[in-house]
């Protein structure tokens, strides 16, 4: 049992500590940074995470990469939901083959799209758009989305349908007011692994941006520049970054284990 | 669960793949025209045949990178599932701690993956990092990721490794939550030791979500790109370039058109067949699992 | 429609995916008329009319890309190879 818990702390060391050092980092003046090693900052500064919140050409990355996550969130639910939804109650013609196909791209690599991407987006009008960066992330989100929702709506028993239908729903009205209510959970931890992917993603974000929908990842690479690393900076922006994603976590840790277990083919 | 036979469900499904073939097939037909030819922009380019799938194939960074990626996504699988295993099953189940725990190992999948690049870089790094600094000054090797390219290699590996092993312990912690207590009552009543009800109890019951771990796990390590781009930019020489960096470079950096679409092509089909193996062991577990 | 001269259309390309197309309108069809049944053949898994076709067509691609990086023989060889491997998996697999 001790060993255990003596296992378990070892293991958030290790997870912790590289994210406590970019902490450490951020609230240290650059002069500290490069001038030794320190366990925690000498002289305590906040003057990194000031220069990010007061310079728009910073804070504008996080807006750009909010709105982004945000959209391809809210298509992929919308689309995810009634495909979900066939997937689990029906069997129609070539049903296997399309689930396949939608996983194939979820595992396909962006590298591989980014390519033509470009070009694709370009002529369509969307390059440097919010929704351009929103329905390229759609590409492996609203395959994982369906994948997901699925497992939570075969675990709802169809005759709540039939039920339903007897008493006279219509379809919308039933998926809506009687079917989505009652997959709740699913839909929240759906729509946290798609925020989680898309928020995570950056070779497609930065192929398909240039300026007005730039996301935040990309405009950390800003702090490379001929005077030298601008690490205190730099980590200020990565600690910013994770900010969301803990937020996130805490709202849905109840149902984390939940969607995991259920996300199944 | 029984389904009913209707082609009209095809209508719920049709967003869904409109939506998703406007950004898989469009691209995909064009990286199979780009493939077989010389381009020199739009509308300006000539036939050559087989000629850069020829030339990609037996090209030595290809196949170099390749060989790389294999040994990358067979050393962290073989790392990351067992390892996953053994924290799921040290992880409290229930209160606080359980809650504290699950927010604290899923942290690392929702950080950018350009900045856990950066994390490592820094954290890495001889003269300002806490890692590099331990290493070299504590233990007294002489490490340094930047310039050694087998240091290079196992700094990447424990990156992923602290990336990664969050999602197939959330994974298996999730399965082992799912087995009735009634279980592990029945196998009290053996008198099971505490192998024999993880090698005959839990193991078993958690078939279905390593088989995703292992899934996911392989085929996003197989695409990975942002973090080694960070940390290493596939150095020394070319130590740390896997498949998807030495991609963008033909693309992105040469902007060779065609090589690149080979390129894709051949690597889309790696990735087809193995999707392809996964689904159906995937499927056939699913089914023993209902029966 | 906006300009799409840059996917650098040729007719082979063209030919191939029009190929792909009636082939997948093709499998319907006849997925409509005669329902597949699954069975179990040389591979170890039981497999239906479309996974044997997927399948071959795999198999037939990997043929081709194995001849092209590891022989000097002209193509076509690796063509009638990849013919003979569809038609074995067609048939029997």
């Amino acid at each position: 049992m001790r060993l255990r818990y003596l296992a378990l702390i070892v293991y958030f060391g290790f997870l912790l500590l590289p994210i406590y050092w970019l902490v450490n980092m951020s609230l240290k003046t650059n002069v500290e940074i490069t001038s030794g090693l320190t366990l925690w900052p000498q002289n305590l500064t906040f003057a990194n995470y000031v220069t990010i919140l007061t310079d728009q050409s910073w804070y504008s990355g996080y807006i750009n990469s909010f709105i982004y996550v945000a959209m391809n969130t809210a298509i992929s639910l919308t689309v995810a939901l009634p495909a979900a939804y066939a997937f689990s109650r029906y069997r129609f013609i070539g049903d296997k083959h399309m689930f396949f196909w939608l996983l194939t791209n979820r595992m396909a690599p962006p590298a591989v799209f980014v390519l033509p991407f470009f070009q694709l987006y370009q002529t369509f009008g969307l390059f440097d758009t919010h929704i351009a960066v929103a329905l390229a992330h759609c590409l492996f989100n609203v395959p994982l989305a369906v994948w997901i929702l699925e497992g939570f709506m075969s675990g709802v028993p169809k005759e709540i349908d039939e039920t339903a239908y007897v008493d006279g729903y219509s379809f919308p009205r039933f998926f809506l007011f009687v079917f989505m209510p009652l997959i709740k959970a699913g839909i929240g931890v759906t729509a946290f692994f798609c925020f989680m992917f898309s928020w995570v993603e950056l070779l497609m974000a930065r192929t398909l941006t240039s300026v007005a929908a730039k996301p935040i990842g990309a405009i950390m690479t800003r702090t490379v520049s001929a005077a030298g690393m601008d690490w205190g900076t730099l980590a200020a922006a990565g600690v910013l970054t994770i900010v969301p994603g803990v937020l996130v976590i805490y709202f849905v840790r109840n149902y984390m284990a939940k969607g995991f277990a259920l996300g199944r083919v | 669960m029984r389904k009913t036979e209707s082609n009209k469900a095809w209508l719920l499904v049709l967003p869904v793949f409109l939506l998703v073939a406007f950004s898989a097939i469009i691209p995909l037909m064009t990286v199979v025209n780009y493939s077989v030819q010389d381009i020199f922009g739009p509308g300006e380019a000539y036939w050559v045949g087989t000629e850069w799938f020829k030339e990609m194939l037996r090209s030595e960074d290809l196949r170099g990178a390749f060989v790389r990626q294999v040994i990358f996504s067979a050393t962290i699988l073989v790392i990351q599932i067992p390892l996953g295993i053994a924290i799921a099953l040290a992880m409290p189940a229930k209160g606080w701690a359980a809650s504290l725990s699950l927010v604290l190992v899923a942290l690392p999948l929702l950080i950018p993956w350009n900045v856990v690049g950066t994390i490592w870089q820094i954290f890495a790094r001889g003269d300002i990092g806490l890692g590099g600094w331990f290493v070299n000054d504590m233990m007294g090797i002489g490490y340094n990721y930047t310039a050694d390219s087998l240091h290079a290699w196992i700094t990447v590996v424990v990156m992923d490794i602290w990336h990664w092993t969050p999602l197939v312990v959330l994974l298996c912690y999730a399965g082992l939550r799912a087995i009735p207590d009634a279980f592990y009552q029945a196998a009290a009543i053996d008198g099971a030791g505490r192998w024999k009800v993880f090698r005959y109890i839990q193991l078993p019951k958690l078939r279905g979500v390593l088989l995703i771990a292992v899934l996911l796990r392989f085929m996003d390590s197989f695409m990975i790109y942002t973090e080694p781009f960070v940390l290493t930019g596939g150095g020394p020489g070319t130590a740390t370039t896997f498949l998807s960096q030495q991609l963008v470079k033909i693309a992105l950096g040469q902007f060779d058109l065609g090589p690149a679409a080979a390129y894709s092509i051949i690597y889309f089909l790696i990735i087809l067949a193995a999707s392809f193996v996964f689904y159906n062991i995937m499927v056939r577990v699913g089914r023993g699992d209902r029966a | 429609m906006p300009a799409l001269e840059w996917m650098n259309w040729t007719l082979p390309t063209a030919a191939f995916f029009a190929a792909v197309g009636v082939m997948l309108l093709f499998m319907t069809a006849l997925e409509l008329a005669w329902p597949t049944v699954e069975r179990k053949g040389l591979l170890p898994m039981a497999t239906t009319r479309g996974d044997r076709l997927f399948i071959g067509l795999l198999g037939a691609a990997f043929i081709h890309l194995g001849w092209l990086g590891f022989t000097e023989l002209p193509l076509w060889y690796g063509s009638i190879a990849a013919f003979v491997w569809f038609t074995l998996e067609m048939r029997w697999g």
